[in-house]
């Protein structure tokens, strides 16, 4: 409300609202704690305070080659991200600007493509994939990915450019502009965060894609996904080397996503929530 | 005239994305279609041939199937349940005069960043884990017997997991609604003698309505393929107790190598994803637009 | 020069006729205001002579030459939208030298014309501002900055003071009137307030569902309005009809009277009532006399300060000169 709040009913929300955060992002925490322990300290029970020892991380690089799949995660995310704006700017654009009877019905079939279950195709794709040796390279899954994160990129792009007034557009024409100049300097700059909102979303979900990572990769291409997923037996002994490589695994697309949650709302909800 | 020449432009310009969408939706689909009736094992390609109706009436007819659909239907229902509730709950909290809101906002939405593989590893080692997890160090503490969640309770684990992983989510986009509200209708609901749980029913929760539609529509999506997180935790089991279909498939076509039975278990889920689609579409339609 | 004739230009909208054919001339130099209600037309209006949209039939010329197919650009005017449009990623300066550069305008001259039309519009200080640390009126000088530094043919203004507060609209309608006085430019104005109709025009134009209803100078409509919608849409507050015995006295099926041309007295007169509220400015006084069975109520405009309360009886008599009266169609007889 407007008004102002009694100091102790805002000290009462406050310490609600930081024990429910607290508690959620407990999980995370403790990781992070936990990747800072030597092994010893990682199962002996519960201990906030850990003995800072960067132990685990240098393990974990020197012997599961944690940069390759890191590079792998930053070549697929950003390669399918940028090549699904390419395809789907100009579509968005056309689609906002110059919108026809079936816009609509366009927009809401590339929707329901996202509704097909990724498991429905599992087999053509692994065939194919295996095929025509696309199996476990770079290629094959940033077009992957791409085709994937298409229909929501595109609705994305589109909720944005919607937002470009109209009369901005006939501003411009009055005033002489071409459909180039138009381009050039009305739209492009207008657009500009809009298209940068959409790929930093877009490299977020990119980044965390675990069903087709696991399916078509087993090293040379595999990304972090698939690399933290073949952690799943550590059985006792390696409890920090886990956490290690799950904080780095994490720690770039957190800090991304924090940069991002207005965005957030907006993106994933296709602009039906603001 | 400029709107007769950008309109073919326009043409050119959506055409790409359009094409390659309609190529990625139809090839694959048709090569589902057509493998599903095939007798086709990857251990025996020598040995394939036509199968008819065989796949489906394979797949119906397993036990694990049926188990399967019902899991898939618990574990959307229940992470649904669990996040659109929490979402609610959590977004009143922040959304009240807070010290620090800009970090607990932080704290709360960092979940949805975590990649399954990583969450799932997190959850069944650091906190669920029946001897070195934080949930059995507190049981201890208690005296209690520490619980080995997923051998006990493997589905409920899981959406445990899935549901942490989609709180953010739901709060994020409730809380956005929840900030829409005109602070003078309620101003104005206040002079009219509304109390709070009144202000809450007849006020705030119509303004979330189409949040929370958004929500269930866009959770649903997601959570219908649920994959790594069974992977990592319980590998669908123990038997197939935590199995939905998504992971039924992913075991016939990659560990039983069966190509038609996977392909028709695919078309059996395009189905249920249309009959989930349509029934949503009804029931929460009414709120978009 | 900026004559524009529009020679049965109609626009149609798949099956809607927004526009029926219709003939205009509006000559150079002169100040023409579209009015009428909101859905009239006169925005298509303005956007047809604007090039904006397409028309459906007829021909639009700009100094005698057809301009019915240029593109806006190639027109020669210059539009103020409602919503200003300016491009938010400019400053303020890059704002109104944007035509300019479209046209290949020098740079230095560019800068002359800038700083004469930030002068002009005391927009000085703010050249290196964004539009969206501006007031709605400096925007709205932003945007009259832009089309005047174009030297256009004509001005088009689309509602362009509806989204400011009521004070400083008048201020607004003052400065482009003397804008006005001062190029000599033609300006077509798109308005649905009456008010800013008649204070700004040389020429009216009032329009109905697309059909132009009467076209005059702001004095020949209040005097001598056309038909029944004119009398009742120019002038404020509204003239009084009224139809039934009163108007057959006059041989007519519906008669107006302004409330300035009704006396208002206590002690005797025409039409006996009673006072209903009653609006006290000071300057004027405004009485709602009910009962009289003419209408409703009848609106009485009266000068100075007249001591009659609610309830009070009063008389009305209309001032017999100044009755219009209309016949079964709506026209003026």
């Amino acid at each position: 409300m407007a008004r102002a709040t009694s100091r102790n009913a805002r000290i009462g929300w406050t310490v609600a609202a930081w024990l429910v955060a607290l508690l959620i992002f407990f999980p995370i925490l403790y990781t992070i704690v936990t990747s800072l322990k030597t092994e010893q300290e990682a199962i002996a029970g519960f201990d906030l305070i850990p003995s800072f020892t960067l132990e685990s991380y240098a393990t974990v690089q020197s012997q599961n080659n944690y940069w390759r799949p890191f590079t792998n995660s930053v070549i697929l995310s950003v390669g399918s991200t940028l090549l699904a704006l390419i395809v789907a700017i100009p579509a968005a654009w056309a689609m906002a600007f110059s919108p026809t009877k079936r816009t609509r019905d366009i927009l809401m079939w590339m929707l329901s493509t996202k509704m097909m279950p990724a498991v429905a195709v599992l087999v053509p794709i692994y065939l194919i994939f295996l095929r025509t040796g696309l199996m476990d390279t770079r290629i094959g899954l940033t077009i992957l990915l791409m085709l994937i994160n298409l229909p929501i990129v595109v609705w994305m792009l589109y909720t944005y450019f919607r937002e470009i007034p109209g009369e901005i557009l006939e501003a411009a024409r009055m005033d002489g502009a071409t459909l180039r100049d138009e381009i050039l300097y009305v739209l492009t700059p207008m657009a500009i965060p809009g298209i940068a909102s959409t790929l930093l979303l877009n490299i977020i979900l990119a980044w965390n894609e675990a069903f087709w990572t696991i399916q078509l990769t087993t090293t040379n291409a595999a990304p972090l996904s698939a690399f933290i997923a073949s952690f799943s037996s550590p059985q006792g002994l390696f409890w920090a080397k886990l956490s290690a490589a799950s904080v780095m695994a994490i720690a770039p697309i957190l800090v991304l996503g924090w940069f991002s949650q207005k965005q957030l709302v907006r993106g994933l909800t296709f602009g039906a929530v603001k | 005239m400029a709107t007769r020449q950008t309109q073919g432009l326009a043409r050119l310009m959506r055409a790409p994305a359009i094409i390659l969408l309609f190529v990625w939706m139809i090839v694959p689909l048709g090569m589902t279609l057509y493998y599903s009736f095939l007798n086709y094992n990857m251990l025996n390609p020598g040995m394939t041939s036509w199968a008819g109706w065989f796949n489906y009436r394979y797949f119906y007819t397993d036990p694990a199937f049926l188990e399967s659909i019902r899991n898939t239907l618990v574990l959307v229902g229940g992470v649904l349940a669990v996040t659109v509730v929490g979402g609610i709950f959590i977004a009143m909290l922040i959304d009240k005069p807070i010290w620090g809101q800009g970090i607990v906002r932080i704290l709360v939405i960092s979940p949805f960043f975590v990649m399954p593989p990583v969450a799932a590893l997190i959850w069944k080692n650091m906190i669920m884990h029946p001897s070195y997890g934080v949930l059995a160090d507190v049981a201890k503490f208690f005296g209690a017997q520490p619980v080995d969640w997923f051998a006990q309770y493997p589905l409920t684990s899981i959406i445990l997991i899935v549901a942490w992983q989609w709180l953010p989510f739901a709060t994020l986009i409730l809380l956005t609604s929840l900030q829409s509200l005109d602070t003078e209708q309620m101003e104005a609901a206040e002079m009219d003698g509304a109390p709070a749980y009144a202000r809450f029913l007849y006020l705030v929760l119509p303004h979330m309505a189409r949040a929370i539609t958004v929500v269930i529509l866009i959770q649903t999506i997601f959570l219908l393929g649920i994959y790594a997180e069974i992977l990592v935790t319980t590998n669908g089991g123990p038997g197939s107790a935590s199995t939905n279909l998504t992971f039924l498939i992913y075991k016939a076509a990659r560990l039983n190598f069966d190509i038609g039975g996977a392909a028709a278990g695919g078309i059996i889920a395009v189905v249920l994803a249309n009959i989930v689609a349509i029934f949503l579409m009804r029931a929460v339609g009414r709120n978009l637009d | 020069m900026g004559q524009i004739t529009l020679q049965g230009v109609a626009k149609r909208f798949g099956e809607v006729e927004v526009i029926p054919p219709l003939d205009l001339t509006i000559e150079d130099g002169e100040f023409v205001v579209f009015v009428g209600p909101s859905g009239c037309g006169k925005s298509t209006l303005l956007r047809l002579i604007a090039g904006l949209e397409d028309v459906s039939g007829g021909r639009i010329l700009i100094d005698g030459a057809d301009a019915t197919d240029a593109s806006p650009a190639k027109r020669g005017l210059a539009m103020v939208f409602q919503s200003y449009a300016l491009y938010p990623h400019m400053s303020v300066r890059k704002n109104i030298a944007f035509p300019m550069k479209m046209a290949g305008v020098p740079k230095p001259e560019q800068d002359r014309r800038i700083e004469a039309a930030a002068r002009a519009l005391n927009l000085t200080n703010y050249l290196d501002r964004r539009p969206g640390q501006l007031s709605g009126g400096q925007r709205q000088r932003v945007a009259i900055g832009r089309a005047i530094v174009r030297e256009p043919a004509a001005f088009l203004f689309d509602e362009p003071l509806s989204n400011l507060d009521a004070a400083l609209r008048v201020g607004m309608r003052l400065e482009i009137s003397e804008l006005h006085n001062r190029l000599k430019t033609t300006m077509i104005y798109v308005t649905h307030d009456q008010v800013e109709a008649m204070t700004m025009a040389d020429k009216i134009v009032v329009l109905q569902a697309g059909r132009i209803e009467q076209v005059g100078s702001p004095l020949d409509l209040y005097h001598r309005p056309r038909n029944v919608f004119v009398a009742g849409f120019i002038g404020s507050p509204r003239m009084n009809l009224f139809g039934g015995a009163a108007a057959a006295e006059y041989g007519a099926q519906t008669i107006g009277v302004r409330p300035e041309h009704i006396r208002i007295s206590a002690e005797g007169g025409k039409w006996k009532g009673r006072v209903g509220v009653s609006e006290h400015l000071g300057s004027d006084s405004f009485f709602y006399v009910e009962g009289t069975g003419l209408a409703e109520t009848v609106t009485v405009r009266s000068g100075g300060e007249i001591a009659l309360h609610h309830g009070d009886t009063v008389w009305l008599t209309p001032d017999e000169g100044k009755i219009h009266t209309f016949d079964r169609n709506g026209d003026r007889i």
